[in-house]
């Protein structure tokens, strides 16, 4: 899994580009994405996936269940 | 390098710093004071106040009532990042009480911001003050806040640097925020008791770490107030914003005002909560209300012997631009102000301030005059009017333009500005509305008079009807002496017994932050 960006709800305030470890989040047309294939569920770095405990709208940062659970090296 | 050489600079001048702020806690400061009282707030001249915190404050609109009158400020919203989580902000929309604008308002970077300080201060030279204050949190986005502070005191050295922080990251960026000079920090302070904190705050963000209820508040608050003293060592000036929310930290920021009060904080400022459903905040969307100004006056006032208020405070968004009480932000969009020529010229701001500076003078002057005839007066009256005034001091605004009103306390102590009141335009194209003439009514109902600069013979007689007495008499003349002079007059009719002095009711305070009428 990775987690993604409900871009409805995204108040592109930024928060979430500083803090990912994996500098999978970046604007693009507007609003914010993650990078799946970059993203590791801050697994190794935090106990909590940084964009979901900095986002200031709730259930905007959430799972994206079409991609495998990330495992870490 | 730049560690060491403010580290250097810091040692030499540790001592003074320590009795500037002796003086800072034993003075009174920039509210506003009634009568012959030197202070910052009230008069145009020094007072009792140490040099080196008057040349700090006198041209401040945030930190000097007198000053709001003649200077003008701009935010540029380069900090869009919050590390914690309000329940009287909503981040899609605007929040009202910290000054963020709108989701739709521009994101600046800081080479667009400065260029924007730039554009400004050559268009509206009595602009003195930079502030950063959102739509996030400064701290919380700290390279694109000092990387703008550094462009702009490279650009354009001769105005006031400052910044708004909820003060969660304050302790870490202290030495930071002393190396750039700025000289004015706010930080918003709702409660000191993390109970009460968790019924304002559901999260904060520390150290990678989502932290909720009393906990963070536990957190939150340990921080603001460390910050705070932090900033008291360095010679800061701190102001102290403060959301009156009835109900869950009304009764308890008289608690708050001693706590920061006997941190060395130099300002207080408590500002309605303001919680309209359509911001969809938490406190809107639970029906939680805001004060009415009575309410609001009474806590200002039980706070005033403890310390200054700040009571000229419009909630302004993060993106402001102008005299608090305007918004000129959008003549200086992005796209406008990559189209402007910008002269910044030193010179002519000076010699345009020093005009001001004269006006100002000016201003005291006839007030004190005219309190000097006061003096002999006795009475135990005391009451409020509200002003329709473009700034400078003057009754200078025409009641149907007014956006909104400011509001005198007067007495035989003289004319203290206490407040405003925003209203909704009621003159629109020429003619006036009924429905906001109501609003107009409900918003300065606490007030026996209003001076205007002309009114029309409709909202005169609607006016009057209501027991507000409408004063044209004054126009274009400065607020403070005209407002004695009728002051006067209307003690001598009670005396005379022509009329009797009663006690008028309540006012509303018009829900919304401040946003331009374009």
């Amino acid at each position: 899994m990775a987690y993604k960006i409900v871009s409805s709800q995204c108040t592109n305030c930024t928060a979430c580009e500083a803090l990912c470890p994996n500098i999978a989040i970046s604007e693009r047309g507007g609003t914010f994405v993650i990078e799946p294939a970059k993203c590791t569920e801050c697994i190794g770095h935090f106990d909590t996936p940084q964009c979901v405990a900095i986002c200031p709208v709730d259930d905007t940062c959430i799972v994206d269940k079409s991609y495998p659970r990330y495992q870490a090296q | 390098m730049d560690t060491l050489t403010y580290d250097e600079t810091a040692a030499e001048s540790t001592a003074d710093v320590g009795e500037v702020m002796q003086k800072i806690a034993e003075h009174k400061g920039c509210g506003t004071s009634g009568g012959n009282a030197p202070s910052c707030g009230s008069s145009a001249g020094q007072g009792d106040l140490p040099t080196e915190i008057w040349e700090k404050v006198k041209n401040h609109p945030c930190y000097s009532e007198e000053a709001h009158h003649h200077y003008a400020r701009m935010h540029v919203a380069v900090a869009p990042a919050c590390n914690i989580q309000c329940n009287y902000c909503n981040r899609k929309y605007d929040c009202a009480n910290e000054s963020r604008p709108g989701v739709v308002s521009e994101r600046l970077s800081p080479e667009q911001a400065a260029k924007k300080v730039l554009a400004v201060a050559s268009t509206i030279p009595q602009m003195t003050v930079l502030g950063i204050a959102g739509p996030g949190d400064p701290l919380a986005n700290p390279e694109k806040t000092f990387k703008t502070f550094e462009l702009i005191s490279n650009t354009a050295p001769d105005i006031k640097l400052c910044l708004s922080t909820n003060g969660l990251a304050l302790p870490d960026h202290v030495d930071e925020i002393a190396k750039y000079n700025v000289d004015h920090v706010t930080i918003t302070i709702n409660m000191v008791d993390p109970e009460i904190g968790a019924k304002i705050y559901p999260w904060v963000f520390w150290e990678h770490k989502r932290y909720t209820g009393i906990e963070a508040a536990q957190l939150l608050t340990e921080r603001q107030l460390r910050g705070l003293e932090m900033l008291t060592e360095r010679g800061i000036l701190c102001k102290v914003n403060s959301v009156m929310i009835p109900g869950v930290n009304d009764q308890h920021l008289v608690e708050v005002n001693r706590a920061v009060k006997s941190r060395g904080a130099f300002l207080h400022n408590i500002m309605p909560l303001i919680s309209a459903p359509e911001h969809g905040t938490v406190f809107g969307l639970t029906g939680q209300r805001g004060p009415s100004a009575q309410e609001l006056k009474a806590l200002q006032d039980s706070c005033e012997g403890e310390m200054n208020m700040m009571r000229h405070c419009r909630q302004c968004r993060a993106d402001a631009v102008g005299l608090l009480g305007e918004d000129r932000s959008a003549e200086f969009t992005t796209d406008k102000i990559m189209e402007m020529e910008v002269d910044y010229d030193l010179d002519s701001r000076k010699a345009y301030q020093a005009q001001v500076e004269e006006q100002r003078q000016a201003k005291v002057a006839a007030k004190q005059e005219e309190l000097a005839d006061l003096a002999g007066e006795m009475s135990d009256i005391e009451l409020l009017v509200a002003v329709a005034t473009k700034g400078s001091g003057l009754i200078n605004e025409h009641f149907g333009h007014a956006k909104e009103f400011q509001v005198y306390e007067l007495s035989t102590a003289g004319a203290k500005f206490v407040g405003h009141r925003r209203v909704d335009l009621y003159c629109q194209g020429g003619y006036g509305e009924e429905d906001s003439l109501e609003t107009i009514i409900r918003a300065i109902n606490d007030c026996h008079a209003v001076f205007v600069a002309k009114i029309g013979g409709c909202p005169k007689s609607d006016l009057l009807n209501a027991g507000i007495e409408p004063v044209d008499g004054y126009a274009h003349e400065y607020i403070e002496k005209s407002a004695i002079a009728w002051f006067k007059e209307y003690l001598a009719k009670v005396n005379s017994g022509e009329i009797e002095h009663a006690v008028r009711g309540d006012a509303d305070i018009r829900q919304g932050a401040l946003i331009s009428v374009a």
